[in-house]
Parts: structure tokens; sequence; C-alpha cells
């Protein structure tokens, strides 16, 4: 749609912000892309050399995707477990704890609202480096008390998920206007419980499984404070795979990126598809 | 059942008794106390051992740590760091977010490029380090394709991956996504009115990107900036992944010192360093919710 | 509010859509539009949403391109001309102000695209601003002012270039509705001023019928009638108009060579050539009064509800056959849910619709 001021080539959308030119918009789009792409393409590369033979080959890709890797990767499979257990256990600690207190106080304490923000947000500021220089002495006295399990890692990435975890669900619980719908099933002779299963809950369902996802996607990809509390999980496993075989690493690594990009697509799926349903 | 009002402030419908012990104040509690024992009481800790030596007495020498110049180098480096990549990523991360404009939000290139972005942004650093050594490594595609296509060796001067220049590349790949991710929505939130009565007061487009967009965005834009830097400053798994023994960065200096009973002669001086950190990270927070005051009061 | 000769225009220009057709993918918004103004006068582009009214204006104004007709601004067809060429001034529905320039910056910004010098820039946007009524608030931001003060200040801003052509998209929509009466008052006085040709886009009947010289109602992308606002009102020249501009009460009847039976009277029709057969006669609140019960054309009926509305009162019957009238009188008569009337028509001309 033409007829903005000024440059001829510049189309202009019916809404108004003046858009780049077709030159200019692939351009940008494709240059950065294609810079983005190498390291990628180089992965794949890698994963497909046959070492000092030269040439190419997929062996290293069936041997991984037919679990085929012998007795010395058991601690990538340990590791991938643990991984997944903590992010299931990371999930459950925010649905248990952050989401009825953001319910709370949406509901009940209103005055509450910029505290919690500030609660929630505040791990961005607070690296997790300097977070684990702290927690070594908290999780010392955990291992006295619950054992030294992977699974106690748990409480502390619930904290380095919160600012994403507690973002999507206020969106979603912005997008609801919880009071309102409360005080009408009250109005209506529910009790607590039947509120929140049945009239909260549904409708909080994308905000919940965004946070969820995001929760999985950070846990699966930390590092920092497993390393340095001396536990196993997928990314200290990785370095440790990466001296031996550094092929096994760089196909874990793609895998877990094609995955997580699923992960997102379906993310934004479902948060499409609520927004529809709630205009 | 009896009339239930609505604004009865117990929960599970319970009678009035003493405000106190039914007030929903208790269901906060919970989590306040999950807060207190896995952020505050950890954050105190790491900042508070940076003033207590190897036996426990109060002593300001790891805070006189700070002063000393592989400290001093430390945060020198990490700043520079963080400033360059901040920079590239944002005016590269711009640039993609202005050739985004008008693209239907829904359209496929838009979701995956926003589907792309939030993996990349939050890209575990470890595996961030591999895609780079296998691209520039020493037997990565582009060091072998360079010198065996054009006779270009990187290396020819020394090995830099491994050190904190070869740092930068690996950390623009997580920046330029995350500030996509972040800088969107204010390019998103420019106003289809600006540019239309711009252009019906007689201005051009480039006048309207000039007067009135740059200025709009120039909040938005340097706050990103500050979020970007702190994300680079707070970075650890790249580092990690790629330099066993560094201590370029602060945040491997942090490593060093909690693996190695002292460091510099001294114990605790994690916590010192800590405290530096949050220092800055708490500089450049502040500033940063200053801009974004200043960005939502013109998107209203 | 001053008149000053600093913002009066150079010479008020007309204006005239030619056939104008606009298609969105799939639909036709614009379906072969045309409409003359003459220099210095008030039309207001009046009609439900999807009507046109909107892309009607945006055509004009150059954001939008027509894709067939002429449009003529002071007899020169501006259709290949871009918006920022084109010398007219345009208000918004809202959201329009610059937010990080004052109020004073932002009326000053059409004269700085115009080149403008500094002092004699300052000199035009406060007087502008005085003719708004807003001086003293030129150092204000857009967040710091209520939404009235704001389209004030895009009011400003829009006319301080001296423009040829006001346009003017649903300004006071958005607004609340004391607000709304005050502002468009206010409009209409400055333009009258100004003597400056505007086109007034609204939804708002009772806005349009305010504030125009002349009231366009558009429907489906055309013009469905053109006329004063008292000729739109008394002689509407088909259902949608006379359902669309004021109201309407809807009562069964028969035309009959050129009149409109309806119970035992007799309304001779606004078209008298009109077909005979069953209609609906469309006739106005204040065209049905009550009536003595001896009175000949009087028809009994019961109360259902009224309305008092400050200075008439609109009361609701239904008479015996089960049709029902909405009756507007004056507040001496305070009817009660209930009670049994008589009611009959003045004997005005009406339009009528398809039974």
């Amino acid at each position: 749609m033409t007829g903005m001021p000024g440059a001829g080539t510049r189309a202009v959308t019916g809404t108004g912000i003046p858009t780049p030119g077709r030159l200019t918009r692939w351009g940008i789009l494709g240059i950065i892309g294609l810079i983005f792409a190498v390291p990628i393409v180089a992965m794949v590369e890698f994963t497909l050399r046959r070492g000092l033979v030269g040439g190419y080959d997929f062996s290293r890709w069936i041997t991984v995707l037919t679990f085929n890797l012998g007795p010395e990767y058991r601690v990538l499979g340990t590791a991938i477990g643990n991984s997944l257990v903590l992010a299931a256990a990371t999930v459950v600690l925010m649905l248990v704890l952050l989401v009825p207190t953001m319910i709370v106080v949406q509901l009940k304490l209103p005055k509450l609202r910029r505290v919690l923000e500030f609660v929630c947000l505040l791990p961005i500021s607070i690296p997790a480096i300097v977070l684990v220089v702290g927690l070594a002495p908290v999780y010392g006295v955990i291992s006295r008390a619950a054992g030294s399990g992977v699974w106690t890692l748990a409480l502390a990435y619930g904290i380095l998920v919160l600012p994403f975890a507690y973002r999507a669900v206020q969106s979603n619980l912005d997008a609801i206007d919880v009071t309102t719908l409360t005080e009408a099933a009250r109005s209506l002779g529910a009790s607590w419980p039947v509120v929140i299963a049945r009239v909260l809950l549904p409708n909080l369902r994308s905000g919940l499984l965004a946070g969820a996802f995001i929760s999985v996607a950070v846990v699966l990809g930390e590092f920092t404070i497993a390393s340095l509390l001396n536990r196993q999980n997928l990314q200290t496993a990785l370095v440790i795979v990466q001296k031996d075989d550094p092929f096994i690493a760089v196909i874990v690594t793609l895998l877990s990126l094609l995955v997580a990009v699923a992960l997102l697509l379906v993310i934004g799926a479902i948060g499409r598809g609520t927004t529809r349903r709630t205009s | 059942m009896a009339t239930v009002d609505p604004r009865d402030s117990a929960p599970r419908g319970s009678t009035r008794t003493a405000g106190l012990i039914s007030s929903p104040v208790w269901g906060v509690v919970p989590f306040a106390l999950y807060v207190l024992l896995f952020l505050a009481l950890p954050t105190g800790i790491a900042l508070g051992t940076g003033f207590v030596d190897g036996d426990g007495a109060f002593t300001l020498d790891n805070a006189a740590a700070l002063a000393d110049p592989f400290v001093i180098s430390g945060f020198t480096t990490s700043i520079m760091l963080s400033a360059v990549t901040a920079i590239i990523g944002a005016v590269l991360g711009a640039l993609v977010c202005y050739a985004l404009i008008g693209m239907r939000s829904e359209g496929a290139l838009r979701s995956g490029i926003d589907a792309v972005s939030g993996v990349l942004a939050q890209f575990g650093g470890v595996m961030l380090a591999f895609a780079f050594v296998a691209t520039i490594g020493i037997q990565g595609f582009i060091t072998v394709l360079l010198r065996d296509q054009f006779g270009i060796d990187i290396f020819a001067d020394g090995v830099w991956l491994y050190e904190s220049p070869g740092l930068v590349l690996p950390y623009i790949y997580f920046q330029v996504p995350l500030m996509i991710i972040i800088f969107m929505p204010a390019l998103e939130a420019l106003k289809p009115q600006w540019a239309e009565a711009s252009a019906t007061l007689g201005g051009t487009t480039a006048t309207f990107w000039w007067r009135i967009g740059f200025p709009v965005l120039a909040p938005s834009f340097l706050g990103s900036l500050l979020l970007l830097f702190a994300n680079a400053f707070s970075s650890y798994a790249t580092a990690a992944a790629l330099t066993s023994q560094g201590q370029s960065i602060v945040p491997l200096q942090i490593r060093a010192a909690l693996t190695s009973e002292t460091l510099l002669g001294r114990e605790n001086l994690a916590g010192a360093l800590a405290l530096g950190m949050i220092v800055v990270m708490a500089i450049v927070m502040s500033l940063y919710a200053l801009l974004q005051r200043r960005a939502s009061r013109w998107q209203r | 509010m001053t008149s000053t000769t600093n913002t009066a225009p150079r010479v008020a220009a007309p204006v005239a859509f030619v056939d104008v057709v606009k298609r969105f993918a799939g639909t036709t918004a614009l379906d072969g539009i045309s409409l003359a103004l003459e220099p210095g006068e008030l039309v207001a582009l009046l009609g439900p949403s999807g009507c046109g009214k909107t892309t009607a204006l945006r055509v004009l104004a150059g954001l939008e391109r027509a894709d067939e007709g002429h449009i003529l601004i002071d007899g020169v067809d501006v259709i290949g001309t871009p918006t920022n060429k084109r010398d007219i001034g345009m208000v918004f529905q809202s959201y329009s102000l610059f937010p990080h320039l004052t109020s004073l910056q932002n009326v000053e910004f059409g004269l700085r695209m115009r080149g403008v010098a500094t002092v004699d820039r300052r000199r035009r946007a406060a007087e502008a601003l005085e003719l708004v009524g807003l001086d003293h608030h030129g150092g204000r931001y857009a967040h710091q002012l209520s939404g009235g003060q704001q389209q004030r200040v895009a009011l400003a801003r829009a006319l301080v270039t001296r423009p040829r052509v006001l346009l003017l998209d649903e300004p006071l929509s958005a607004l609340d509705a004391k607000v709304r009466v005050q502002l468009r008052e206010q409009i209409r006085g400055i333009q009258t001023e100004l003597g400056i040709t505007t086109v007034f886009v609204t939804h708002d009947q009772e806005e349009a019928l305010a504030v125009a010289d002349r009231v366009a109602v558009m429907r489906s992308g055309r013009i469905e009638q053109i006329g004063t606002p008292e000729e739109l009102y008394a002689r509407p020249e088909s259902a949608f108009v006379a359902d669309f501009v004021g109201l309407s009460n809807r009562v069964p009847g028969r035309v009959v060579d050129g009149i409109v039976v309806v119970g035992a009277q007799r309304l001779p029709l606004i078209d008298p050539s009109t077909p005979a057969g069953d209609v609906a006669a469309l006739v106005r609140p204040e065209d049905v009064v009550f009536a003595a019960a001896d009175d000949a054309d009087a028809r009994p009926a019961v109360v259902l509800a009224t309305s008092f509305l400050g200075s008439l009162r609109r009361t609701r019957v239904r008479l015996d056959d089960g049709v029902e009238l909405a009756v507007q009188h004056g507040v001496g008569r305070h009817p009660v849910p209930g009670e049994a009337v008589h009611v009959r028509l003045t004997g005005q001309p009406v339009a009528v619709a398809r039974a």
C-alpha cells in the first residue's frame, strides 16, 4: 500500500509505520541469518567427519540414534536422566509454590504485587555464579539432612526459573481478569477449591504450559550451579564426554537445539491459541 | 448455602476468626520461606563471606583484595567484554527487528525467528562453546576452510579462541537473539498514528525516524543495551567450558576462588568477588529500571 | 479564544471525491463515491462501522491509495501526491501526539517541516495553542494531559500550518460524554471562525447533526443521502437513513395512492412515488402524542415504561393490536406503567420501509 511520504520504493503497511524496503529487509535478514547458520553448519559438518580417514559419513549419528554407545557413555545416560528429573521437579516446585502464591496475591493481597514482582525478577540481577558462592554452605546443610541426591538441585533451579515462570503466568493472569472470574464464581456459590480447580486453572493453561516449558529449557541448559556444587547433569556430563569424544558431545548439542526449537514453537502455538479464545 | 461474600478474606470459606490466623498472608508464607532460604540467604552468605576470613572473624582484607591488579584486570576484562558484545548485539539485534517491521506476527518467518531467538538466547553456554570450537576451533570448519581455500591461518599469532577475545564471538551468538526478543516489543509499540500524523504534517520517512522514531525508541534501546551488558557480565558457562584453567574474567576468578583453598593468599575471596559483581549488576539494573519507566510512560 | 489573522487559511479550498473506488483484500470499502465540498464547509461523514467513512477520509489524506477515481483539492487531482505534500491537517481518534515532545513542540512540528524560522515558529505555535485554550499548557507532555486536552493540542497542531483542508477522524469518540459535547462545540466554533473546509467522520448521529453544515450518511461504501441536518432528519430518503438518524417507530401500514394508511389515519409520504403495498411507516417519537379519548384519530394503548431525560420524557406504550410505540413528550405529564392512555400521530410526512 503506497501513499506515504517520500521515498517511492518504501511501501507502508496499512497501519502507518514505514516498513523497510524489500532489499533492506531481505538483505539484513539474509546476511545475519547466514552468520548465525555458520556454527550450526559447522557442528553438522563436524559430526559427519570420519576422523583421520577423511571424508564424511553418518556413522556417529547412527551410533547415537540407535543407542549403540558403549558403557563409557553411561555417565551421559545417567546425566540425561538427572536433568529430566530435575526439570520435572523444578516444574512441580513452580506449580506448587509459585502459582498459588501468585493467585493469592492477585486476589487477596494486591498491595504485595509490586513486592512479588520485584522478588521474582530479582534473580535476573543476581548472577548464578554469585548465587552459587552462597549456595555451597546451604547445600552442605541439605546434603547432611537429605542426602546429596541430584534432585535437591531443583530447589536452587526454582530460583533460576522464577523470572521466566513468573512472567509467563502473570501475563496470563493479567489477560483473564482473575478477580472478576472469582467473584462471579463465588457469587454463584462455588467453594474455593472449586474456584481454583474449575474456574482459574483451566484459564491459566497457556501461562502454566509456557512457564513449564521455559523452566524445562532453562534447567536442561543449566551448568553453573550443577558444576560448582559437584552434581552431574546434562551439561556437566557433556563437558566430560567432550574431552574424550567431542563428536558425541556435538551430536547431543544439535539434538538438544532441535528439541528446544520444537518446544518453543509449540509454546508459541499454544499462546496464540489461547489469545484467540479469550478475545 | 448461606450467601457468600466474595470479599471474604479467609480462603476455603472459613468463618471470620481472629483476622491474623485466617489472613491470606499465610498463603504467601511458604513461597516467602523458599525465597528466603534459596535466594536471600545464599546472596547474603555470598556477600558476607567477603568480609570474613578463614577463621570466621570480620575482616576487610578480602574486600581490599578488590584493589589487587589481578582482580582489577578481571573486572576490566569482564566489563570490556560485556560492553563490546552488548553494543554489537544491540546494533545487530535492532537491525533485525527493523527488518521484521510489518511482517505478520503469526507468519512462519516471525514465529520461526521468535522460536530460534528464544532458544539461542538461552542456549546452554556449554553447548555454545562446542559450537564455536566446531566453527573456529583449531580443527573448526571455518578455520580449515580459510586455511585450505584461502591460505589464511587465523591462529598464526596464537590460539585466541581460548582466551577472552575468543569469547566475543560466542557471546554475540546469544546477545543478538536476546536483543531481538527484548527490543521487538518496543518497535511494535510505535504507534502508527505517529507516523501518519508526521506525514500529514509534512514529514518524510527520514524525518519520521530521525525526529520521532529514534527519540521514542532511545530509552528502550539503551535499556536493552544495559540488559545485554548484564547478561554478558553474569555469563559463566561458555567461558568455563572453553577455558578449563583460565581466570581472565570475574566469573572464572570466582570459580578459581571456590575450587582452591586460597587465592591471592586469601580465603573467601569468592565472596569479595561476588560483592564486586553485585555492585556492578546493581548499578546496571537500576539504570535499566529508570529507562524502562521512561519508555513505558511514552508507550501508554 | 481570539481570532488572529495569522492562523487564517490562505484560501479555503473546495474538495471533491469523484467516483472513488477502494478495495481491500476481498471487500470493496468505497464503491464509487462522489462528494463535493464547498470552500469553508464542514461536511460530516456519518455511518455505522465498516461503512467506509474512515476509508474515505484516509484516501483523501493519502494514507490509503484509491484504486479508481479522483481526489480534487482546489481543483487539482492529488491521487498521485504523497500525504506529506497534500497540505492537509488531520486529527486522529487518539494517541497521535508525539510522546517525547511537549505540546508546544508538537504544535511546532508541521512548521518545522516547512522550514519556518524558530522565532516565527514559536510564536505561531503559541497562538495556535491559545486558539484552543491551552496557551498555559505548552510545556506539558501528552501523558500529562487529559484526553480532551490532547485532542485540542492535536487540533492546534493540525491548524497551525494553515492547511487547505482539515480532516477529523472520529476525534471525539474516545472521550467522555461531557467532554465530547464541549469539545465539539469548540471545534465547530474554531472551524467557522477560520472558515476552513473540513471533513468530519463520526458514527454518532447526534454529533454529526450538531456540528455539520451538511451530513453524508454512508453505508457499505456508498453515500445513501447527503443534505443539511434538518433535511436528513425531516426527510430521510430511505429506511436506513430514517433509522440511523434519530429514533423511529415502526408502525404497520399500507401505501395507497401516494399516502400511507396507518390505523385510522392517513399520513403524507416523504416520497409520494412509493409503490403501493404493506409497509412499516417510520414515525418519529415526537410525532406521536397523547390524545383525548374522544379524538377521532386516537388509539387506546397501555403504558409499558417511561424514561426521564431531563428536558423531556420518552414513554413506551403498547397499542391494542400489539404494536409498541415510543412517545416523546414534555415533563409535565408523568405516565405510570399499566396506565391506560390514548395516542395519535401528528400527521408529519413519513418514510416507509418494506413490511
